[in-house]
């Protein structure tokens, strides 16, 4: 029924009357009107060097915001900033001249030799069942995986360099990441940028699951920006609304892209995104109306003037004749988009124009919803996970993984990694899908060592059709050096999430060439066949308690057998090396006076 | 060089001044070393003189800021990314622009004392460090739960007035400060000051020995306590500072008299070179510059002309780049995996085994097989 609803959709789509609505086609026809010295994203086909007084600048920046209402009530805004730059940094003398691109970030890749940096920070867990899938999906806490190019010798070393400096850069206490926590996948998260070499002894990941994300860290993320929080779509980034939502994430994403059709040269891209989902109930609303001002407790008043594009896009496609929500300030752009293996419709809103703003020179969005039907499509992957057993001695991971597709099976990864102070007991792994055993195709374990390095479990599974598959792992909780208790730990210790990379089925044909001017949201993951589409998500992080000593046993100990050796050998010593007189009583008065005189007449006393 | 016959009386008493505090740049060390919820009001201190240092023109590449836990952020905060100082909701001390250096479980004695020796490891980043020289004043404010001679860091440890006079005195002798202004606010915290040895460190505390310092005022809606009373006076007194005041040290040490602070404050002066009145708090808190204006003209060079680089040419290039497969699953099942260690070929032992019995048999006979079996 999905797919006959989808067809009939665009079939009524396509036939239906023309009205001013403009269709703003995803090919690159409207470059021809563009500044051919201002854009080098380049057109379809190598064009004669345009000359130019002015050198043509070599980096460019695009910032895009998509707000896509949940069928919840809640609301999902997406941001990204694109800085794109044809340079090498590694070269040998120095990229000293930066103009878009931070400065911080240029030094950290051309050091540390870096191909490719993905960095991630989020508060809360993303609820696929409820929102849907996320344009970049993150883990919750702070998430780090960086591929080094192979001209690095002593890669463990760099990656501790590369975190105490990224550390510095972001105020978070990304130092902690050492060995213990520190992984090599063996087929997990290839690169997504461009390059030959896939050796994965040249990947490391990290992550930490108990990172906080707060003002501190949006800080300096912000500063990176071309504009800064001054100027564009970043101005709406205020702290005090974006930390009251349910879902936070920031990240930075630093990788090689093809700069045209042809793919012969590279240049480098910096994108920093941030997904915030607003809760209707949370911001204390009764009725379910959404303004940008509800949203950010600000309004949009110009585009950052550095960027070549800017654009906000409202998600329609539930709404095709506003019988749903409806949307002002009206626009007659639109926009077709196929991302998450779905066509969808935005409303377009190009910042760059003066029109947009209107007569009051800012933009308020405001989505008013009239009905509250529509059902969520069930994304067509899930997962989950859980801790099980009693007591503090033994438990076991359970992983769920859904497929929701009615006849497909697809593959999956599964990329597990449990610290060392939980010992897993691989020999009782299980995978079961629909009751039966199901074999992984792949399967790579490294052991742990106690105290420096964690389990890694990677596993290939095939997940069938409309099913739940299911991984056990027992386990048995080691007992820590009292020296290695962090300051609280009754909290307990975070299991940092399961990663899940999947090629998952999509309704429409992916594009693949992916060098086609396409908004940014549609184009972060690399797509090589038109069937499918590549998609990570994060399970749940775990919370286990370890068995943890009483910390003021010491104390109580000393005290107590102080008080008994005191009481109990004193009082013995003083019993046997004591010696007892007998001693008179005290007399009274008259016999103390007629004792005085008896001494005084030389007789002995009474 | 100077020329005393051109110059009257008022230029002598400016130049005077120019020259009077001996520092060149500011720095600040503000720690908060408590941990859990119900400790809100030490972060809440700590981040008020942050805002007011930061306010008077210290810049965060100078400010080492550490919070032992994140309050702001917390999901018991009715109201998240704020700290608030009064429970009018009025001043929100976290602000939008923070930067902690450290935090959580980065706020240890170790990193304390690292950070103020200058022995950290060598990839630690400019942000953790505190680059000050010998023309540096550095304010230091501590904050938390203490006692008589110590300061509880986290719950889990303490630094002791001896490590801390100690670590005072290593500073003097690399030459890391020019003057110390040290503040604490802590239960008995004039114990803290008591064992300084080193010269040009200026100190004040919350209360005396034997005395507890005690908080200001609940918010209900929060449901903790938020600020302490002596930096909670001593920001009142604070905000009134803009980097032009000529408001000195001893209007800082009457600051939360007992009257209002329940405590005695306490000061510390008899190691401090030049006289209180004549440390002005920006000299501290603020980093007020002395610029000299001048009108003479400059002539500068002639512009740099852009290296013009070569365009790359694109027939020479022959590689073509693309983009890796995100799971190219038949290359994952058919992946070798990596051999470390050899290891004998399965049945090697029992092979081995059966190839010495063979031998021996054939050599001494079959009759032997009964001594075996």
């Amino acid at each position: 029924y999905f797919y006959v609803f989808i067809f009939k959709k665009i079939f009524w789509l396509k036939t239906k009357q023309p009205r001013e609505r403009r269709w703003e086609a995803t090919e690159v026809k409207e470059a021809a009107t563009v500044d051919a010295a201002a854009d080098i994203q380049g057109t379809s086909a190598p064009e004669t060097v345009v000359p130019s007084s002015v050198p043509q600048p070599k980096d460019d920046f695009q910032e895009e915001l998509v707000i896509r209402p949940l069928h919840s009530g809640d609301i999902y805004a997406s941001f990204q900033f694109r800085t794109l730059w044809d340079t090498d940094f590694m070269r040998e003398n120095k990229v000293s001249h930066y103009r878009l691109f931070p400065k911080s970030l240029g030094q950290v890749i051309s050091k540390f030799s870096v191909r490719e940096l993905h960095i991630s920070f989020t508060q809360g867990y993303w609820r696929t069942m409820q929102w849907g899938q996320p344009f970049i999906p993150s883990p919750p806490g702070a998430e780090l995986w960086v591929w080094f190019q192979d001209s690095v010798t002593d890669v463990d070393a760099t990656w501790k360099e590369l975190t105490n400096v990224l550390s510095g850069i972001f105020c978070a206490s990304l130092n902690f990441i050492d060995s213990t926590n520190t992984v090599q996948p063996s087929a997990s998260f290839k690169p997504l940028g461009l390059g030959n070499v896939t050796d994965h002894s040249f990947l490391r990941y990290a992550t930490l699951p108990r990172e906080i994300v707060c003002t501190e860290n949006l800080t300096p993320w912000k500063k990176l920006l071309p504009c800064g929080s001054k100027a564009g779509l970043a101005v709406l980034l205020k702290s005090e609304k974006l930390f009251h939502s349910s879902f936070h994430s920031q990240a930075v994403h630093i990788r090689s892209v093809c700069q045209d059709w042809q793919c012969k040269t590279t240049s480098w891209e910096l994108r920093q995104t941030l997904n915030s989902v607003f809760d209707l109930h949370n911001s204390g609303q009764t009725k379910r109306e959404w303004s940008l001002f509800k949203m950010f407790s600000r309004t949009l008043t110009e585009a950052c003037p550095l960027a070549s594009s800017s654009k906000l896009y409202i998600d329609i496609t539930d709404n095709p004749q506003g019988e749903q929500f409806e949307l002002s300030p009206a626009t007659s752009l639109l926009s077709q988009a196929v991302v998450l293996g779905d066509r969808r419709t935005f409303s377009v809103y190009d910042l760059t124009q003066e029109t947009t703003f209107g007569t009051v020179r800012s933009l308020n969005l405001l989505i008013r919803w009239k009905s509250n039907e529509g059902e969520m499509l069930r994304p067509l992957l899930h997962a989950e996970r859980y801790v099980a057993g009693y007591g503090l001695q033994t438990g076991e991971i359970h992983t769920l993984m859904y497929n929701n597709h009615p006849y497909r099976s697809f593959p999956v990864l599964l990329l597990d990694s449990v610290p060392w102070y939980l010992r897993l007991y691989i020999h009782t792994l299980s995978v079961t899908s629909k009751g039966k055993d199901n074999k992984p195709s792949y399967i790579h374990y490294e052991p742990s060592k106690d105290r420096v390095k964690p389990h890694l479990l990677e596993m290939l599974i095939q997940l069938p059709p409309n099913s739940v598959t299911e991984v056990t792992v027992q386990f048995e909780r080691a007992l820590l050096k009292w020296t290695e208790y962090p300051p609280d730990p009754n909290h307990g210790f975070y299991v940092g999430s399961s990663v899940i990379s999947s090629l998952v089925p999509s309704t429409v044909a992916m594009h693949t060439n992916s060098t086609r001017e396409r908004p940014l949201f549609s184009s972060f993951f690399p797509c090589k066949e038109e069937s499918s589409y590549f998609v990570r998500i994060y399970t749940e992080p775990l919370l286990v308690n370890l068995p943890t000593p009483d910390f003021s046993m010491p104390y109580n100990v000393i005290c107590l057998t102080c008080t008994v050796v005191a009481v109990g050998y004193g009082s013995l010593y003083n019993l046997l090396t004591r010696s007892f007189q007998i001693e008179e009583p005290n007399p009274g008065l008259a016999k103390r006076i007629a004792n005085v005189i008896r001494r005084m007449r030389g007789v002995p006393p009474l | 060089m100077l020329c005393y016959t051109s110059l009257d009386i008022l230029d002598i008493q400016w130049i005077w001044q120019f020259f009077s505090s001996g520092h060149t740049n500011n720095w600040a060390v503000l720690v908060c070393t408590s941990r859990f919820w119900f400790n809100y009001r030490h972060v809440a201190n700590t981040l008020s003189v942050y805002r007011s240092v930061k306010r008077l023109g210290i810049p965060d590449s100078h400010i080492v800021l550490m919070l032992a836990d994140d309050m702001a952020c917390n999901h018991r905060n009715p109201k998240p990314a704020t700290v608030f100082s009064h429970k009018n909701m009025e001043l929100n001390v976290y602000g939008d622009d923070v930067e902690v250096d450290y935090r959580g479980y980065e706020v240890t004695v170790e990193n304390f004392l690292r950070v103020l020796t200058g022995r950290l490891p060598p990839s630690t980043p400019r942000s953790k460090r505190l680059l000050s020289d010998d023309r540096s004043n550095i304010l230091i404010y501590l904050t938390g739960h203490g006692g008589n001679g110590f300061l509880k860091f986290q719950d889990s440890e303490e630094i002791s007035n001896v490590e801390l006079a100690d670590a005072f005195e290593q500073m003097w002798q690399k030459r890391r400060y020019n003057e110390l202004l040290f503040i604490i606010d802590t239960c008995q915290g004039a114990s803290m000051y008591e064992r300084f040895y080193s010269p040009n460190i200026m100190a004040l505390a919350s209360s005396q020995v034997g005395e507890d310092s005690l908080s200001h005022q609940p918010d209900l809606a929060i449901g903790v306590h938020l600020m302490d009373r002596y930096t909670f006076y001593m920001l009142e007194f604070l905000e009134d500072i803009h980097p032009a005041s000529k408001t000195n040290m001893n209007d800082l040490f009457k600051v939360c008299p007992k009257s209002q602070c329940v405590s005695t404050p306490g000061h510390r002066t008899d190691l401090f070179l030049r006289d209180p009145g004549s440390v002005l708090i920006t000299d501290f808190f603020g980093s007020v510059r002395k610029v000299e204006l001048t009108m003479d003209a400059i002539n500068l060079t002639d512009p740099i002309k852009q290296m013009e680089e070569d365009p790359v040419n694109g027939e020479e290039q022959k590689e073509v780049y693309s983009y890796a497969d995100q799971l190219p699953v038949s290359e994952i099942i058919h992946q070798k995996p990596k051999q470390k260690d050899w290891h004998p070929p399965d049945g090697f032992i029992l092979g081995l085994w059966t190839l010495i019995l063979l031998v021996f048999f054939k050599t001494y006979g079959i009759k032997h097989l009964k001594h075996i079996f």
